[in-house]
């Protein structure tokens, strides 16, 4: 399946990465290249086979449902771009 | 007390030197940053922590005159950007992570420093770790100490590592490896790299490229310094729910060499068509040295190896892509300056858009793709029905008898940097064609310097052994590496 530029627009939407209009016909180009590459696990026949979830037999831990950390709202924030009050802040999401 | 000549010095006999008290680790150290800071040229190094690395030093000093230090006290080694190093950058080669300085440590570096080790500073990579060829950091390309009339590439993703290492500016460095990161680097710089069973080493703190894939590993100047550097990295760790509940052996004190009855697979579907003579005639090699330790040499099938490549360019950029969702110029790093009026969503956009280089853009861009909806099938879980195929191919031969694999590293030596520029992205993607099955698998792999090209570049054999087996997978690297005898070294330019 190609890929057109109106595709490769809406993947850099979905991605949130802003790509100039002018860069989509190069963009949707790589993505085909990438693309026939990965096509060729059509010709597996993976009937019956169960898709891997977990690449070692392992039960995950578990784990007393309690806070365990925090309390420490300087050190969370000290690498924020912007940060005011104890929040990180964000240009206006609501009018 | 008279310090050694550096470039001799391993992990093993410095640590002798320092018990005997021959040298101190504040010496050790002082030595080797300063061979750190004559080494620009090959932008190894991206940021120096030679105050840390004084006050390491004279804690091992302290330690080390009480007696029983662990193996690691006072030994100088260099930390992948990819860990997180407590008050010091770590931007995994990224523009979007500038000025970052985690105000926690990783588990590895927690666990290395615990027993003693001294930090020289941060080493390159490719950005995020995605590339095999150091080409896609945002410090700029490591150069390869190994150098043939032009710069040559010491590899991806842990090309810093590698590099670092070969040149003798740290006894060891820590790498990760995801579908080739360590095994590929090393193999191009002629030293030894292991990248240990999924789960063996907590991921804890290392900035996560593909969480099923990732996983660290040492890069050393030999075998048994891989031994003694994986002993101090591996462990269960709460912080990381994927990490084994496993005793850690002790992995040096498995160094026998004895390999004799060992049942040795040769993968015929690594012989790839097009494959440099020298790289085949290398393996050949390979084969009879290991026959003639007294292994007993198998050809073998693994059926599935041709999807490996494209199952991972499924399953990576998938993981890779929600793995750096996180980088939104909100919590950390970078934020792009906005316009009049620009709103929150402009803001991840333009952010993303100058905080990623282009190859990390196009992973995240790819794996977005593949979860979108109506492709999720077809993309995602296909890769993953392959994975478990490929995975069951491995299975199969161990359960058949067999002790170890033997392949090449990569298909071929350190290549100009440079050389890739103008090819398709799937071109250097095949670098990784014989290490990436591993990473899907979840198995140890080991990558041994055994030969020269005609060039006089070092060219690595690599052994992929059963899950949790790396005492033993060390074991035959170490027969390997005594057939090898592999004792070039780079000559020094920079």
């Amino acid at each position: 399946m190609s890929i057109d530029e109106g595709t490769a627009r809406r993947v850099a939407r979905l991605a949130r990465i802003r790509v100039e209009e002018t860069d989509l016909p190069a963009l949707a180009q790589e993505f085909n290249a990438i693309l026939g590459f990965i096509e060729q696990l059509g010709e597996v026949d993976v009937e019956g086979v169960e898709p891997m979830v977990s690449v070692t037999p392992m039960r995950l831990k578990r784990r007393d449902d309690v806070v365990t950390d925090g309390g420490q709202p300087q050190a969370v924030l000290s690498n924020a771009p912007d940060a005011r009050e104890g929040f990180f802040a964000v240009p206006k999401v609501v009018e | 007390m008279t310090l050694p000549d550096l470039s001799s010095l391993t992990i093993a006999t410095a640590r002798e030197g320092l018990r005997a008290k021959d040298f101190t680790a504040q010496e050790l150290t002082e030595g080797f940053l300063a061979l750190q800071e004559g080494a620009g040229a090959l932008n190894a190094v991206v940021h120096a922590t030679p105050e840390i690395a004084r006050a390491q030093a004279e804690a091992a000093d302290a330690r080390l005159a009480e007696g029983a230090a662990p193996d690691l006290c006072g030994i100088p080694l260099g930390i992948k950007d990819l860990f997180c190093t407590k008050g010091v950058p770590s931007q995994a080669a990224s523009r979007i992570l500038e000025g970052f300085k985690p105000e926690y440590e990783s588990t590895v570096t927690s666990q290395l420093f615990a027993d003693g080790a001294v930090m020289l500073g941060k080493l390159n990579m490719d950005e995020f770790a995605m590339g095999s060829s150091n080409e896609t950091s945002t410090y700029g390309p490591v150069v390869n100490p190994w150098r043939k009339n032009r710069d040559l590439t010491a590899g991806g993703s842990s090309g810093g590592s590698a590099a670092a290492v070969a040149a003798g500016l740290c006894l060891g460095a820590t790498g990760t490896d995801t579908g080739g990161s360590i095994r590929q680097p090393a193999s191009f710089t002629g030293i030894t790299g292991i990248k240990p069973t999924y789960g063996r080493i907590s991921r804890w703190g290392i900035i996560a490229f593909a969480s099923s894939l990732d996983q660290a590993g040492p890069m050393t100047r030999d075998v048994r310094d891989a031994a003694i550097m994986l002993r101090a990295m591996c462990g269960a760790d709460p912080k990381d729910s994927t990490s084994a509940d496993l005793p850690v052996p002790d992995f040096e004190a498995a160094l026998t060499g004895d390999i004799r009855g060992k049942v040795i697979g040769i993968p015929r579907e690594y012989r790839m068509d097009g494959m440099p003579e020298e790289i085949e005639a290398l393996w050949a090699e390979g084969r009879r040295m290991l026959q003639e330790a007294g292994a007993e040499v198998r050809d073998i099938s693994l059926p599935h190896t041709k999807y490996a490549l494209p199952a991972y360019y499924v399953i990576a950029p998938a993981e890779a892509s929600s793995n750096l969702a996180r980088y939104d110029g909100v919590r950390f790093g970078r934020r792009a300056a906005l316009g009049q009026g620009e709103d929150i969503t402009a803001m991840y956009e333009k952010t993303r858009a100058e905080g990623f280089g282009a190859e990390v853009q196009r992973r995240v861009m790819v794996g977005t793709y593949v979860l979108s909806a109506g492709f999720y099938d077809a993309y995602y879980n296909k890769a993953r029905k392959v994975r478990t195929l490929i995975k069951r191919d491995f299975e199969q031969v161990f359960a058949d008898g067999v002790d170890a694999i033997l392949t090449p590293t990569a298909p071929s030596a350190a290549f100009g940097l440079g050389d890739m520029a103008d090819a398709d992205p799937v071109q250097m993607y095949l670098n990784d064609v014989f290490t990436v099955t591993v990473n899907l698998a979840g198995l140890p792999g080991i990558s041994v310097p055994a030969g020269l090209d005609r060039q006089g570049l070092p060219l690595g054999l690599q052994l992929i052994g059963k899950p949790w087996e790396e005492a033993e997978l060390l074991d035959t690297a170490y027969s390997l590496e005594r057939a090898a005898g592999f004792v070039a070294r780079p000559d020094k330019w920079w």
